[in-house]
């Protein structure tokens, strides 16, 4: 059974949105509902907080279990294996989930 | 101690009796009237009232978890509000287990203080983000996992 992309590109309730910490129990106040949202916030939170969720795997799990999107979920645990940090992970997860969600807006146009 | 209206007046014996049984909750009536040198009845009428009237209010064991093998850890949060919404969250929060006291405070802007409890340091971020950053109205949270404690009073002194 195929997941239409609408799924992965759906607003979720606030109570499932992705609220972005510095560290434990340090708000931010930025969050995420939806994936399109998520794209924005990584250009504007706090580099600690890319830093801190990357690699507590909390981005893969939010992805995968609350949006349903295996694919974007696996392209970030690679992104995470490969150890970046700084600036370069804020650029290198803006590109991977831009692509991510480029493909699931084509994939909504009609095809001709 | 005598009782005004709505407002309760205690005498001097009365602040006595509350200092010992705050230092001590076990003292027995015959102890207590041995030591402020009055009578057993006579401390006992003054505890029943204080009781009924609600000053005093529970007896409760202090209980040293980590003697007891009770892994926990405290944290102090700072919850930055809409000051609209403050009162609504703080009262959100009450209901909460894990949080232990609470209160409001102001410097340069409103905010909500309060102690939490939690096993771990993941269960004490997931309690944060999946119960306390979703509430409308928190603006941002600063936390602090409490590492020592220097001094711990389980009452507040009668100066």
């Amino acid at each position: 059974m195929t997941v239409s992309p609408s799924r992965f590109l759906r607003n979720v309730l606030r109570e499932e949105a992705f609220y972005f910490f510095t560290s434990i129990g340090n708000y931010t106040g930025q969050s995420a509902s939806s994936l399109d949202e998520f794209l924005l916030k990584i250009k504007e939170v706090n580099i600690k907080s890319l830093e801190f969720h990357l690699y507590r795997e909390d981005f893969e799990k939010w992805i995968a279990q609350t949006l349903g999107d295996a694919k974007l979920a696996e392209d970030i645990k690679g992104l995470r294996n490969l150890k970046v940090v700084g600036n370069a992970l804020r650029d290198r997860l803006y590109f991977v989930v831009s692509r991510r969600l480029k493909d699931l807006k084509s994939m909504l146009q009609p095809s001709k | 101690m005598k009782i005004k209206g709505q407002r309760v007046a205690l005498d001097d014996l009365d602040w006595q009796i509350l200092r010992l049984l705050q230092e001590n909750a076990k003292l027995t009536y015959t102890e207590i009237g041995n030591k402020l040198d009055m009578a057993h009845s006579t401390v006992y009428d003054r505890i029943q009232r204080m009781e009924e009237h609600g000053i005093i209010k529970k007896y409760r064991a202090v209980v040293d978890l980590e003697k007891a093998g009770l892994q926990q850890i405290m944290a102090l949060m700072t919850i930055y509000t809409e000051p609209k919404e403050s009162e609504h969250i703080a009262n959100k929060l009450a209901k909460f287990s894990e949080v232990l006291e609470l209160s409001s405070s102001f410097s340069e802007e409103l905010v909500i203080n309060a102690k939490v409890v939690s096993q771990d340091q993941p269960k004490l971020h997931a309690f944060i983000a999946h119960s306390i950053a979703p509430l409308p109205g928190v603006l941002r949270i600063r936390t602090s996992i409490i590492t020592k404690k220097y001094k711990e009073e389980t009452s507040q002194p009668l100066l």
